[in-house]
């Protein structure tokens, strides 16, 4: 409606810049003039540098530490190892598993480059050094970085401090080297399913470790002010309250004597979850030494050291009927989680959401086993820009589909349309416990199908598949299908807590008198531009200029108790408190309004940017007019001021989804594996800045692609790296990122207030599985069923030539 | 360790400092500088975001000592505005695409363009892509930049036959 002044709605509407609108981002003015504030520009008075001494083995007894020629060195403050941090009992800290991880190596160490000492000094040249004039005297212990030998009978005990330990925190401990056993779903029914089965595919699908890689590494700096006993630690934390309160419990320094700050980040994509040893020393060191101290990670240090992703070996069973219905599914994993478990779930779920194993289809029987093990690699096992373990799940479903497609020689599409869970179907509960909020599976697929011409493509493919066999192109064309069920924003208390906390999480707001407003979040962003799109929802919620409201996150002192930005959990959970928060304002607002206009609050409706008298549109009260009043002018009765907050305890987790198809032309004589097309469709619900969700798309997408193609940490059998920089982690560059055709459906999360389930994740889910269909599509008329990634160069070539492919 | 006597002009300012021989030109600039737009994110020359402009040339300068740069002439992101203040055109159009999002690879990705528009002023899309390669993102997927990249290419060019 025309407002008073004669704006019409549509004008002021584009004036808030809200929901759907591709706002600019307020963040990169800063950015582009190289004034952003990292970890690493931090700068205080008296500032000193820690840099670890890392064990060269993977399994090795520490026999002797000698630290004196170190100490000698000028410059150096202070060198500390296990022994210097038992007596504060801090040689172990709590990992978010339920497991203990050492700070510092105790008596052995478990994996290569794990921290042994941490040395202080005036500079980072001088801590460097130093570094290299600790002698630490080893005795090599025999190592396996096997996982499915972790758990054979004469496989190296590699945790002593638990030798004796049957229980573990998620049960029972049957070898030395087992962690837990989680088990969901129904074993008879899906064995059942399986034995009366017409046709049953069987695959085993290994997902490599690999690592989030952020282009900013882990750090911090850590203040102890001794006067007023007090602790800043500023760093890269994707979740600054919950490591407030784990340094609380482990320090034993009061919560609110702690204060956690984390300035803008360098990316995170799960790296940066976790509690590392760097923070822990770094707290000590400058307790001790009463200066701040800085910890940057180096990349070596990075990749090695903190917070791998996947390393899951899952064996599928599939069942069906003879014309292409699933009848039940069986899955084992073994999982790597390296020589401590510090995966990062929420405290009930050991392997994540790998539950979410059924895909996007009605499987009306499933059971899966997960075995977690130690090995003498890396702790970690966080997600890798998804959901927890959502990536591997859809990974093992989206290859399994197109396994039993072979084997029933039918179309991969056709076998997923013919089996998706159907619109109807929603809220629907699958068979290993999830209930899905809302979906259209059908015709996102269809619409993408229809996108590539995909019938088209398959002739393509018949024609040179045919070309191929006649000599006249040594060129092989794969189609990648895939279809991806997300499960985010983590997560309902009722079932979702880290160490105990619930996760929820939180949105602060205030009114200024002029009308302009904060809010404060308890996320944080790290490149997905929350100070744009919170301010988005806001404006829509209270009518206010997105321009005009500030956005405040990582700042434990004066942001709201939030459990942080990782599994896409920040639109679909702080998103919503935002939204929650933004309509008790307006329930305020109104009574205000009302008291100002002399009319009942049932008189008034809500029009963009004001309340005004129905059928009198002349008579409105504007949210700035409104805004004033609270601080002059409130009903009598009321408390004056304009702020509320909301604790957003989700009732539901929201399951974005989508489809993607890749093509692919493979080179057989070298390998090389061109990608000629990549189409995504996302459905992520309500979409609240377009330009922001086409940017995470493509770059989610291209971590994808990464991963698929070329990403792996890789040990040796002694336990070394055997690739531990950028000449052997593969990040692609501008010339291998293709081109990406993004498109979009629109299915908004019924229980989410404004319909919102988040998308920063998705492209890494589905695209990992698009990218791996299409290079065993190139193949599968050979006879090919699955072939391991990553899909590099030499393993396509390797594959093609066990095919005989090659001259 | 004996200090080197180091000279050489930042950003269109005479600087003098006393550092270490071994000094690395990223480290010289952050911390004696404070001039913090350039990150390190890699150690080993792959990712670029430690990029500035030595002599009128890319460098990484990680991988540079500050000994080797005595003399000479420094550009790095803090510099690329106009002299007037107003933004750099690829600063602008960097925002306007979408071509960033944590914005730590940004300071070398906009210095980087910034040589390379001087070199090849009207470049293809593969040339845009060829010449950001030694500049990692992990955020974008590359293709906003380039688009940011190409629009800037228009505007500079369009500028300047608005001046001839």
């Amino acid at each position: 409606m025309s407002a008073a002044d004669g704006t019409s709605a549509q004008e002021r509407k584009d004036k808030l810049e809200g929901l759907g609108c591709k706002r600019k981002r307020v963040e990169d003015a800063r950015f582009t003039q190289g004034k952003g504030h990292y970890i690493d520009d931090m700068k205080l008075p008296g500032m000193v540098f820690g840099d670890f001494v890392r064990s060269p083995y993977g399994h090795a007894r520490i026999k002797k530490i000698d630290k004196s020629t170190a100490l000698a060195l000028p410059g150096v403050k202070a060198v500390l190892t296990a022994d210097d941090l038992k007596p504060l009992n801090l040689h172990y800290m709590p990992t978010l598993a339920g497991d203990v991880q050492a700070v510092l190596a105790v008596d052995k160490v478990l994996f290569q480059n794990q921290e042994v000492a941490f040395v202080v000094a005036t500079d980072r040249y001088v801590a460097a050094d130093a570094v290299e004039l600790i002698e630490v005297e080893y005795e090599e212990l025999p190592a396996n970085t096997d996982p499915l030998k972790a758990m054979a009978p004469d496989a190296p005990l590699l945790r002593e401090d638990l030798k004796d330990k049957k229980e573990g925190a998620h049960g029972a401990r049957r070898h030395h080297n087992h962690i837990f056993t989680w088990e969901v779903g129904d074993r008879a029914a899906a064995d059942r399913a399986l034995g009366g089965a017409e046709v049953v595919a069987k695959e085993f699908i290994s997902y490599q470790r690999v690592h989030p890689c952020p282009l900013e590494t882990c750090g911090c700096v850590a203040s102890m002010d001794k006067i007023n006993t007090h602790l800043t630690v500023w760093g890269t934390f994707q979740a600054p309250h919950a490591v407030r309160t784990v340094a609380s419990l482990i320090s034993g320094i009061p919560e609110h004597k702690i204060r956690i700050i984390s300035p803008d980040i360098g990316g995170g994509f799960g790296n940066k979850v976790g509690v590392y040893p760097g923070y822990i020393c770094s707290i000590v060191a400058s307790i001790v030494l009463g200066v701040p101290v800085k910890w940057i990670e180096d990349r070596i240090e990075n990749l090695t050291a903190t917070a791998f992703a996947r390393d899951y070996h899952m064996t599928g069973e599939i069942a069906a009927t003879k014309d292409g219905r699933i009848t039940g599914l069986k899955c084992h994993v073994i999982a790597d989680h390296g020589a401590f478990d510090a995966c990062a779930d929420p405290t009930k779920f050991p392997a994540g959401f790998f539950n979410i194993c059924t895909g996007s289809y009605d499987i009306p029987a499933a059971h899966l086993t997960v075995d977690g093990v130690y090995t003498n690699k890396a702790p970690g096992g966080v997600a890798y820009r998804c959901s927890f373990r959502v990536t591997e799940a859809s990974y093992f479903i989206e290859r399994m589909m197109d396994v039993l497609a072979r084997k029933l020689n039918m179309d991969p599409a056709e076998v997923r349309r013919k089996n998706f869970i159907k619109k109807e179907q929603f809220p629907y509960k699958s068979a290993l416990g999830w209930e899905y909020d809302s979906g259209d599976y059908l015709t996102a697929m269809d619409k993408a199908l229809a996108a590539v011409n995909y019938k088209a493509l398959r002739e393509e493919q018949k024609a040179n598949r045919e070309a191929f066999k006649r000599g006249e192109t040594r060129s092989l064309m794969g189609v990648g299908v895939a279809f991806f069920t997300e499960i985010v924003g983590a997560g309902p208390i009722k079932n979702c807590d880290i160490l105990g906390l619930g996760m929820f999480d939180s949105c602060e707001i205030r009114i200024h008198p002029t009308g302009s407003a904060i809010a404060r979040l308890g996320t944080i962003s790290q490149g997905q531009g929350h100070a744009t799109t919170f301010a988005q929802i806001l404006a829509s919620e209270i009518g206010i200029p997105a321009s005009e409201i500030t956005v405040e996150e990582g700042d434990t002192d004066t942001a709201p108790y939030g459990l942080g930005t990782y599994g896409s959990r920040s639109t679909p959970v702080a998103g919503a408190a935002t939204a929650m928060a933004g309509r008790k304002i307006r329930a305020k607002a109104q009574m205000i309004a009302a008291y100002l206009l002399e009319v009942h609050e049932s008189d008034l409706e809500w029009d963009v940017d004001r309340f005004v008298v129905k059928g009198a549109p002349e008579r409105a009260k504007t949210m700035k007019e409104i805004a004033f009043a609270a601080y002059n002018k409130v009903p009598p009765g009321m408390e004056p001021g304009l702020e509320a907050v909301s604790y957003y305890d989700p009732p539901n987790m929201t399951y974005p989804f989508g489809a993607y198809i890749c093509v692919v032309d493979i080179d057989v004589d070298t390998g090389v594996t061109s990608i000629r097309r990549f189409y995504a469709l996302d459905d992520c619900g309500t979409r609240i800045n377009p330009m922001i969700i086409e940017g995470q798309v493509h770059g989610g997408l291209t971590e994808a692609l990464a991963i698929a193609m070329g990403q792996e940490i890789a040990y040796d059998e002694l336990g070394n790296v055997t690739g531990s920089s950028f000449l052997d982690y593969f990040l692609p560059t501008a010339v291998e990122t293709p081109v990406w055709e993004t498109d979009y459906t629109v299915t908004p999360s019924p229980h989410h207030p404004i319909g919102a389930k988040g998308v920063g994740e998705s492209p890494n889910v589905g695209g990992v599985s698009a990218f791996s269909n299409a290079v065993n599509d190139a193949f599968a008329h050979l006879g090919l069923t699955h072939t391991q990634m990553p899909h590099d160069h030499w393993r396509v070539w390797k594959t093609a030539e066990k095919l005989g492919l090659v001259k | 360790m004996a200090k080197l006597h180091v000279t050489m002009t930042v950003n269109g300012a005479e600087v003098e400092a006393l550092a270490e021989p071994r000094t690395l030109l990223i480290h010289f600039l952050r911390e004696n500088l404070a001039l913090t737009g350039p990150h390190v994110g890699c150690d080993t020359s792959h990712c670029g975001a430690c990029t500035v402009d030595l002599n009128g040339k890319s460098v990484k300068s990680c991988t540079v000592f500050v000994a080797q740069a005595i003399g000479g002439t420094v550009k790095t992101i803090e510099g690329i505005a106009n002299a007037d203040g107003s933004l750099h055109v690829l600063q602008e159009m960097f925002r306007e695409h979408h071509g960033l999002q944590c914005g730590f690879c940004t300071p070398g990705m906009i210095t980087r363009a910034y040589r390379l528009l001087q070199e090849t002023p009207n470049p293809t899309e593969a040339e845009i892509r060829a010449g950001i390669a030694g500049n990692l993102c992990r955020c974008t997927g590359y293709q906003n930049i380039v688009k940011a990249i190409r629009a800037a290419a228009d505007q500079l060019s369009s500028k300047k036959e608005a001046a001839e």
